[in-house]
C-alpha cells in the first residue's frame, strides 16, 4: 500500500522563496534549495514549487532553482507555474525535476497535457486545479445535491466557467498523472481542506488527488486523508512558520493509523 | 580514463536509455564518484557496476545491442563482482518482456541472465505504480538492506514489473493491488524496481551499503 505523502510546497518568485497572505504583502524568505534541502532532512515524501514569477523573462530563475535543488535534495520534486510548452517541460525535467505542474496552460490547451504526457510519461503530468465552490452552503446545513465548484485560472483570479469534476475528468483522460487539487475557499483559512471538495474529486477520477489549502492544525491533515480520500496533502504555512515540524505531522497520523514513511536521518 | 592496474572505481552504465545525473550524484552523496560510461573497457574494469535505466525495455535492449554493451553486461555478471540494476536495468536483466498490455503474443527478449519475465502490472490499481511503498525483504539480513529500518519505504514509478521463474532470487516483495518482487539478489548480482537516487536517506543508505559490498567485501 502506497504511503499517504506529505509535501511542502514553496512560493518562488525570481528564483526566491517568498511568504506571503494569498501573495498579498509578500517578503522574502530566503534561498528555496536551502528550503528544500531543509525540508528533505526533515522528512519529507516529496517537495513542490509554485513559480510565481510574474515576467516571463525571469523563467530562467526557476531553471537554475532546479538544477541546484537536483544537486542536493534525494526525493522527487515537482515544479509548477508558468509552465506553457513541452520545451519548457523538457527543460525542467532533464534538470532533475520529478513533475511538472501546469495550470492555466492546460486549461487554455488541454493537449499539452497529452503532449507532455506523451514524451515524459503520465507521471511526470500534474494537473492543478484551483477550485471555488458555486454554491456555499450555510453553517450546519448537511451537503446539498447542487454544491458544485467552478475552476478559476491564472492564480485564482479568473473564473473559467469549468466546472471542477469535468475538468479534472479531462485532464486524466488527456494524461495527467496526478492532480493538485487546491480550494480558494478553504486557502489561508486555517480552517481545514474542503474535504467535500476532495472526495468528489477522489471519487471521479482514478489518479491520486492531492489535497491543498486550509490545513491549520494536524487533525486537518488526517480529515483530508481518511474523509476527503487525499492521496498526499500539500502543506506549506503550518510548516513554514514553524508551528509543526514533519516528524510531529507522521507521527500524529501514523498514530490514527494512516500509513506514512517514517522520518529517518541521512547516512 | 578508468585507473590502471587493481580498478577503485564503481562503473555507472550510461546507456543512454537513463537520467543518469540523478544516480550518480546519489552515488557520490553514498559513497565516492562513479565513472560514467558506456565502454567496455571500462565497465570490464570496474570493481562494482550500477546500471540503471528509464523508459522502453524493446528500445533499450535496441540501444544496448547498438552500443555493443549485451556481451559486456553478461561477462560483467558472470565475472563475479557487485552489480546492481535499478528500474529498467532490473528488468533488462531477465529473458523476455510484455511489449505491451494489447499486444500479449508480442514478447520482447531481455539479457536472459535472470530466468523469468517482466510483465505490465495488473489492472485495478491505477498504473503506473508512483510513490512511497512498503518494500519486505525475504534474505533476512542481506548486505543491501544494512542499516535501514523493517520493511522501509522506497520511491517507486514504473509500469511493469519483474517476474523471476527461481523465488529463490527474490530478495523483497511490495504490495500494489496484488504482491510483486521490487528486488532480487543472487550471489554478486542484485536489482531494484524503485529508484533508490530518489529514495531520501533510505535510498541513500542502499547505494552506501553497495559501495560496501564493492570495496569492503571483496
Amino acid at each position: 500500500m502506497l504511503a499517504k505523502r506529505i509535501i511542502p510546497c514553496l512560493d518562488v518568485r525570481d528564483g526566491r522563496v517568498v511568504k506571503g497572505v494569498r501573495f498579498q504583502d509578500i517578503r522574502d524568505a530566503g534561498d528555496p534549495v536551502e528550503k528544500a534541502v531543509f525540508y528533505d532532512r526533515e522528512g519529507a515524501d516529496e517537495l513542490v514549487f509554485l513559480d510565481i514569477t510574474a515576467s516571463a523573462e525571469n523563467r530562467q530563475a526557476i531553471v537554475e532553482v532546479v538544477q541546484r535543488t537536483a544537486e542536493e535534495i534525494f526525493i522527487p520534486f515537482t515544479v509548477g507555474g508558468g509552465i506553457d510548452s513541452v520545451e519548457f517541460m523538457r527543460e525542467l525535467l532533464s534538470n532533475g525535476a520529478e513533475k511538472v505542474s501546469l495550470n492555466t496552460s492546460a486549461l487554455r490547451s488541454p493537449e499539452l497535457i497529452s503532449a507532455g504526457a506523451m514524451q515524459f510519461g503520465s507521471q511526470c503530468m500534474v494537473v492543478a486545479i484551483d477550485a471555488c465552490r458555486l454554491y456555499k452552503p450555510k453553517a450546519n446545513e448537511v451537503k446539498n445535491s447542487s454544491t458544485c465548484w467552478e475552476v478559476y485560472s491564472h492564480g485564482g483570479r479568473y473564473p473559467t466557467g469549468r466546472d471542477v469534476l469535468e475538468w479534472a475528468v479531462e485532464a486524466e483522460k488527456m494524461g495527467a498523472g496526478e492532480i493538485l487539487l487546491t480550494s480558494m475557499d478553504a486557502d489561508g483559512t486555517h480552517s481545514g481542506y474542503d474535504n467535500e471538495l476532495l472526495a468528489a474529486v477522489v471519487d471521479t477520477v482514478s489518479i491520486p488527488v492531492i489535497a491543498s489549502g486550509g490545513a491549520g492544525n494536524l487533525g486537518h491533515l488526517v480529515d483530508a486523508l481518511t474523509t476527503g480520500k487525499a492521496h498526499a496533502v500539500l502543506v506549506a504555512s503550518i510548516l513554514h512558520y514553524g508551528k509543526y515540524r514533519i516528524a510531529d505531522i507522521k507521527k500524529y497520523l501514523a498514530q490514527q493509523g494512516i500509513p506514512v514513511r517514517p522520518v529517518i536521518s541521512y547516512p | 580514463m578508468p585507473p590502471k592496474g587493481n580498478s577503485n572505481y564503481i562503473a555507472l552504465v550510461d546507456s543512454g536509455i537513463a537520467n543518469i545525473g540523478s544516480v550518480y550524484k546519489a552515488l557520490e552523496k553514498a559513497g565516492r564518484k562513479a565513472i560514467v560510461t558506456h565502454e567496455a573497457n571500462v565497465i570490464k574494469k570496474a570493481a562494482g557496476v550500477v546500471f540503471p535505466g528509464v523508459g522502453s525495455f524493446a528500445y533499450a535492449m535496441m540501444i544496448l545491442q547498438k552500443n555493443g554493451l549485451v556481451q559486456i553486461l553478461r561477462e560483467t555478471i558472470e565475472s563475479g563482482k557487485p552489480f546492481l540494476g535499478i528500474c529498467l536495468g532490473l528488468q533488462l536483466l531477465f529473458s523476455s518482456s510484455e511489449e505491451c498490455s494489447e499486444c500479449e503474443t508480442k514478447v520482447i527478449p531481455g539479457l536472459n541472465i535472470i530466468p523469468g519475465e517482466v510483465k505490465l502490472l495488473p489492472a485495478g490499481q491505477p498504473v503506473p505504480h508512483v510513490g512511497w511503498n512498503r518494500v519486505y525483504l525475504q534474505q533476512k539480513g542481506h548486505p543491501l538492506f544494512k542499516g535501514l529500518p523493517e520493511d522501509p519505504y522506497f520511491y517507486f514509478t514504473h509500469s511493469y514489473y519483474v517476474q523471476p521463474l527461481e523465488p529463490q532470487v527474490r530478495l523483497a516483495l511490495t504490495f500494489y493491488g496484488s504482491q510483486f518482487t521490487s528486488a532480487v539478489a543472487h550471489g554478486n548480482l542484485m536489482g531494484v524496481q524503485f529508484h533508490p537516487e530518489k529514495s531520501g536517506p533510505e535510498g541513500l543508505l542502499l547505494l552506501r551499503n553497495f559501495d560496501n559490498m564493492v570495496f569492503i567485501h571483496r
